[in-house]
Order: structure tokens, then sequence, then C-alpha cells
């Protein structure tokens, strides 16, 4: 076996993954009810928070108060962000309902679970950003809670250049790293077959 | 549930159909571009002007003036806050732990000396250079008794500071305090606050605390519905849905025992964490993990399978 580093990596990543599991175009027979899209609509809703908080951070966080396109974009931004929470918890939910952790899928959970409060925080920091009385008021509320446990010593919701960072680099690539390895997981793992699906003759990873 | 099945780790080797995946993500996307884009142009977006000291001390300058004193008084919320701004209290704790303490003070903030005595060097008010320095020159001790018989005398007055009698014992406290709301009504205290630690605003801390110290803010937030008892920060300005996926932590501040607890920030913090491993770790915990099995929304979502498959 090789000790090479690169080789290594490849086997442990690229290898296993097969073309047809990256980009399947078919899927076991089972995968056909509704709730299988509301995965596939959130990775959209991330898609166009992502294309709307772009436009917003070309301007700036100010924007938005003075300009009629700032304040479209803005409530494209905020839109998205509300129907992108709705379809996650209704994918949430619909996996808690499949067991969707069986066959070694529990990392699959985790990542997901991880994605979903860390786009809370995301959230968050974009209600602090948005420069109006609204951030005013839950800066100066949510303080009390992050300083009782210790956290606003780190993390001052009134510092609002802290918060503006936060929200457009490190907590969105949270977002999108955790996202991205959570449908890598779900890629390799396959989609989780029916409670009390028939045995298959020969079955194992 | 804890036994894996062959058949849920297996590559599924069953019967299959075509899944055009491309198609769909191309489609989802489209609807939700133009779900997006047609609740904007509905409903747009909240957006109530920030407030300033400035329009605080125009619109509630007896608030202001009895806040600025209270400042001195080391009465309000911030002064007698704790960490991460001061040593004035120990602040929350769950049980034994100090959890607020411990972390340390890293932002420090001396409510009296940042938002009153501070900004009034710059004050244009021709009084403000004596009574500064009758202030600066008097004990610790001086001060506070200064500063605390004039906030009871315009607590006895109702909340008016201008219906309070003139009086050798409250020291340069009226002074100190009616120069500062001149500075805030002119708007140079919101520009010395904000552009004291650099020209470029970034970090509102200072004037944010001081605001937050008033009953003004309080009052706009509870119009707007927005106070803790209303389930809080979740909501949001106007009638817009906000942050509600925070419900299950507002939850918590409308029920007992946490409603009435003076804990109640680091209990329902406490909480939420337990809740939020829960979550994460939920495919492990028991009885949970057995919920899908028991109630069988399952045989809905796979009801084609299961008509097929005779199961």
């Amino acid at each position: 076996m090789s000790t090479m580093w690169t080789t290594k990596l490849r086997k442990a990543t690229v290898e296993k993954f097969e073309p047809q599991d990256v980009l399947p175009d078919d899927q076991p027979s089972y995968v056909a009810s509704w709730i299988y899209v509301f995965g596939v609509l959130t990775l959209a809703s991330l898609l166009v928070i992502i294309v709307t908080g772009f436009a917003l951070t070309t301007k700036g966080i100010a924007w938005w108060h003075t300009s009629n396109v700032g304040h479209f974009v803005n409530s494209a931004h905020l839109w998205s962000v509300e129907i992108f929470f709705i379809f996650m918890v209704v994918h949430l939910w619909g996996k808690f309902w499949m067991a969707a952790w069986r066959g070694r899928r529990f990392a699959t959970w985790v990542t997901g679970a991880i994605a979903f409060l860390a786009s809370v925080a995301t959230g968050f920091t974009g209600y602090l950003i948005q420069t109006n009385f609204d951030s005013q008021w839950i800066a100066t509320q949510a303080k009390d809670g992050l300083n009782s446990a210790g956290i606003g010593s780190f993390f001052n919701t009134l510092n609002t250049g802290q918060s503006i960072l936060l929200h457009v680099s490190l907590l969105p690539l949270v977002v999108g790293l955790i996202t991205i390895w959570h449908v890598i997981l779900v890629r390799r793992n396959g989609v989780v077959p029916p409670l009390d699906a028939k045995e298959i003759a020969g079955g194992g990873m | 549930m804890s036994k894996e099945r062959n058949v849920d780790l297996a590559k599924w080797s069953g019967p299959k159909r075509p899944y055009d995946l491309v198609k769909e993500f191309t489609i989802a996307l489209l609807v939700v571009t133009l779900v997006t884009v047609g609740l904007a142009a509905l409903f747009s977006s909240p957006d109530e002007r920030a407030v300033t000291l400035q329009d605080w001390s125009m619109k509630s300058p007896t608030d202001f003036v009895a806040t600025a004193t209270g400042e001195l008084a080391g009465t309000t919320i911030s002064a007698a806050y704790g960490a991460p701004y001061n040593k004035a209290s120990e602040g929350l704790a769950l049980g034994p732990l100090k959890i607020q303490k411990w972390a340390g003070v890293t932002i420090p903030v001396n409510p009296a000396f940042d938002f009153v005595v501070d900004p009034l060097t710059h004050s244009k008010d021709a009084a403000a250079p004596a009574a500064l320095s009758q202030w600066n020159g008097a004990s610790a001790d001086q001060q506070t008794k200064w500063a605390t018989d004039y906030s009871a005398a315009i607590e006895k007055a109702k909340g008016d500071y201008t219906m309070v009698a003139a009086s050798e014992s409250f020291g340069p406290v009226p002074v100190m305090a009616t120069a500062l709301l001149t500075e805030a009504q002119t708007g140079l205290l919101d520009g010395y606050l904000t552009t004291k630690a650099s020209p470029f605003p970034s970090d509102f801390t200072g004037p944010l605390l001081f605001l937050a110290d008033g009953v003004y803010l309080d009052d706009l937030g509870a119009a707007q519905h927005l106070h803790g008892d209303q389930w809080g920060m979740m909501n949001e300005t106007g009638s817009y849905p906000g942050q509600s996926w925070l419900w299950l932590f507002s939850l918590w501040y409308q029920v007992e025992p946490f409603k009435s607890s003076d804990n109640a920030d680091i209990q329902i913090f406490a909480f939420l964490m337990f809740l939020t491993l829960c979550f994460i770790f939920m495919p492990k915990l028991p009885f949970i993990n057995r919920l899908p099995r028991l109630i069988p929304i399952h045989r809905l979502i796979w009801r084609r399978y299961y008509k097929e498959n005779n199961l």
C-alpha cells in the first residue's frame, strides 16, 4: 500500500465514489414521495440566499435603507431565508419520521442537525446587521442570554462590525461546508430504505 | 431499531426508477426564485429607522436625564451588570456555576464615566466644566450620594426633572445631567460615543448600552410587540414572521419556572443547550428513536413501496 499522502487522500475520498453515486440518474423505486423534494428545495433556497446576500454585500449594509432596488434585494434575501427554514424544517421532520439515520447514516443526521443550528446562528447575525431599530432591539436583548453563558465575552451583539464579519464570512462558510459534507454523505450512503423493507440477500456495505 | 439490518446498510439492489436530480434541482431553483421574488414584491421587508441618542433626548428628555443620573448613581442596568462589562455584580448563575463571572470583563464599560463624565468634557455648556471639576474633586461616596439624592428627587417628581427644586444636596449632578441632555439633543453625544474608539464606527456597545438603560427604548420595543414576555426577539417589527425558528427559545420565557426566575437567561440557555444536544444525538436517544416506528407516518411516505410489496 502506498505511503503517499496524496494516494491515501484519493483512496479516502475520490475512490469512495463512483460517477453514478455522485450524479445518479436513477434512484431506488421507494424514492417516490413529495417529502424527498424538500431537501432539494432547501438547497435551492440556500443558493437564492447566497445570491441575494452577494448583491447586498456589494453595496454595503446601509444601501437598502436608501435605495428601492436595495430594499427589494433585502426583501428577497429576507423571504428566501424564511422559506429556506420552512423547507429545512419540513425536510428535517421528514427524515425523523423516516428514521433516516438507519444503516450507518448517523453522521448524515448529525451534519444536517449542525447545518440547521449553523443556519440559525447565521440568520441571527443577519438580523443583527440590519442597522435599523429591529437590529438594535435584538442586539440589546440577546446580549443578556449570551453574556449569562459567558459567550458575550467573545461575541458582542452590540458590536455591529463583528456581527457583519460573522454573517458574511465565517458563518456562511460553516453552513456551506457542513451542507456540502451533508450532501456528500447522502450521495455516499444512498437514500435510506423504508422501515421494514424486504431484506436483500447478500447485503452488506 | 438499534440493530442494523442488511437492507439498511447495503447498496440498494432492488428495483430502481429514473430520477433526474439536475432537472429536479433546476426546477426547484426556479420555483424558489419565483416564490422569493413574489413574496418580496408583495410583502417587502420592514425597516424601522434606528433610534439615536438624539432621538431619545428630544422625544423623552425626562427619561434621558433620569437615566444619565442613574448612570452616575450606579443604579442602571449596565452600571450594575457585571461581566463582560464590569465587576459591579457577579451576574447570573446556574446554581453554583457563576459562568458569566468566570468569563471575565472583556468589554470594559464604566457607565458613569463613559456615558456621562467623559462626554461632558466636550460639552458646549458653559456650566459644564465647573460641574465636572466639582464632580471629579469629590469622593466616590459623595458622588454616589449626590446622584442618588437627585435620582430620588426625580422619581418623587414622577420622573420630571424640571419639577425638581434646586438643592445643594444634588451637588453638580443636575447641571451635568442637563448639559449631557443638551449635548445629546445637538447630536454631539451620538458622534462622540460612536467614534470614540475609531473614526470609522462599527462598535455600538456604548451608545446601545446607554440607550437600553432608559425606558424609551423599552417602550418602543413593547409597542412593536418585541418584549420578552411577547415572545421577544423572535418577532420582527411590523407584521412579519421574524425569526420564527427561535420559537423554542422564546417559549421558555413565557412559562414558569423560567418566567419569574432572576436567572432565567442562563437557565433557558442551559436548557436549550441540553435540547440541542438531544437534537443532534436524537438517533441515539432511547424511545425517541423508536417514535418513527411507533407513529407510522413512514407508512404514508412510502405507501407505494409498501403497497407494491404487500407489506
